[in-house]
């Protein structure tokens, strides 16, 4: 099945998605790699807000290249997600709804996708140029000293992610080679 | 003696980083093609589709095919008749400095494995050089993405382990690595040397085309073999399931110790990057 979404998302819009359905997601999106999530860390240690409002929101776990001239974004793919396990339940528990990325999340970041009713997303891995299309605005919001690693906030439009952990346990990384696996054993 | 000035050296190198970030090696591209034709699973021959169409668009809009435009691993074959007049590593160094400006690439390097500051510039290149015969220098660029790269292993295994315990590392490190490492993945595998020597083995295999096989059968056919079980494992592209979970593999090889039997694999993805030029 293919979803349309727009951020910020509910639980009750992300309640029907299935590992393995594709979703074309709209709306502003965040990105934000291990150095942000550590700073996000320490504000929330501080008692201090989140540099976005959280509730419903989604993250990209992307660290852009420079835009060229005239162009508004450069290569766009995502990065691995499993660096960003140690951070992710944290924020899944305040409210983010959405992370996107690419590879395998531990046990922890499945139970909170769980929890909350949250889904994580892949977008195209070493797909950068494709992923860029979808990208209409961007703007830095925080800690441009990071450079590539820097809060970005992101409009997009029909961004073409695959549904890889769903509200209801499903894991696409499991389920899509058992499934390739067993129609093998059919033939 | 012929002199090759540290300019021609830098202007290659820029070049080169821009050109290797931009467009896929014609036997990457092959190989990605050949896929598309022969993976049975519809889900997984749509993303390869889209990856086909990813490159064509990195292309069209003087994109790097894939933000991270990696470490640049530059490699010279050296002729030992070549004067390099300069500095030969800083005119390296300043070629990738060069060729990350001027190609809108990322700058992914930080100074200290631990302190972690970007350097800014991408700079220092990995520099691998080789004295060979002659009086020409063949420089390659090969920009490698840590995504893949992470997923790689080492292991030293006993001689007793044999081809089938070097099989079964090989296989193991690929199912670790999942969908982690942006599949369909390249394998660049050393086997023998030493604990060092494995290492650059199995990242010098990572610069042979896809279409070219070990020369020795023995190893040819080892290639044949792990390849063939590496995409028995299901992973398929992106890790969403299929057949096509390794595009291709090589093999290279070195005398090691009566006591040893060193393994590495380097791990690369869709987007093997490469790019040469002879001066």
């Amino acid at each position: 099945m293919q979803y349309k979404l727009t951020t910020p998302v509910t639980r009750e819009d992300l309640a029907p998605l299935r590992a393995g359905d594709t979703v074309l997601l709209s709306g502003v999106v965040y990105t934000a790699r291990d150095a942000a999530h550590q700073r996000m860390m320490e504000l929330l240690d501080r008692g201090e807000p989140l540099p976005f409002p959280v509730e419903g929101s989604a993250l990209y776990y992307v660290g852009p290249t420079p835009e060229r001239p005239g162009e508004i974004i450069g290569s766009a793919g995502p990065t691995t997600s499993g660096r960003m396990d140690a951070y992710s339940p944290r924020l899944l528990d305040l409210g983010q709804a959405v992370m996107i990325g690419k590879g395998a999340r531990n046990q922890a970041v499945k139970d909170a996708v769980v929890r909350n009713g949250a889904v994580y997303l892949a977008a195209l891995g070493g797909a950068g140029a494709l992923m860029a299309a979808s990208v209409k605005k961007l703007e830095i919001i925080c800690w441009e000293d990071l450079g590539c690693e820097a809060v970005r906030r992101l409009e997009v439009e029909d961004m073409p992610l695959t549904v890889i952990l769903d509200p209801h346990g499903g894991d696409l990384y499991q389920s899509g080679p058992t499934a390739y696996l067993a129609s093998l054993e059919e033939k | 003696m012929r002199t090759i000035s540290a300019a021609q050296l830098t202007d290659a190198i820029a070049r080169l980083c821009i050109r290797a970030n931009t467009l896929l090696p014609e036997d990457v591209d092959r190989a990605l093609e050949w896929a598309c034709h022969t993976e049975p699973w519809p889900l997984a021959q749509e993303t390869l589709e889209l990856l086909r169409r990813n490159q064509d668009r990195a292309w069209e809009r003087k994109l790097p095919i894939c933000q991270d435009t990696g470490m640049a691993c530059v490699f010279v074959e050296l002729g030992q008749e070549v004067h390099i007049d300069g500095n030969f590593e800083e005119a390296i160094h300043q070629g990738v400095r060069r060729g990350y400006d001027e190609g809108f690439l990322r700058k992914s390097i930080v100074s200290d494995p631990l302190r972690r500051v970007n350097t800014e510039d991408n700079t220092p290149a990995s520099i691998t050089v080789r004295i060979v015969p002659g009086d020409r220098c063949a420089i390659t660029v090969a920009p490698k993405g840590f995504g893949s790269e992470n997923m790689s292993r080492l292991a030293m295994l006993k001689p007793a382990d044999g081809v089938g315990g070097v099989k079964q590392f090989v296989v193991e490190t690929v199912r670790l690595a999942g969908p982690n490492p942006c599949p369909p993945v390249v394998l660049g595998i050393g086997i023998g040397g030493s604990f060092d020597k494995v290492a650059a083995l199995a990242k010098h295999a990572l610069l042979r085309p896809l279409d070219e096989p070990n020369p020795d059968p023995f190893y040819e056919k080892l290639e044949d073999e792990l390849l063939e079980e590496v995409n028995a494992l299901g992973i398929g592209p992106q890790g969403f399931g299929g057949r096509t979970t390794c595009l291709g593999l090589a093999i290279e090889t070195a005398p090691t110790h009566v006591a040893g039997l060193p393994v590495a694999v380097n791990v690369s993805c869709h987007v093997t990057r490469r790019a040469t030029e002879v001066l």
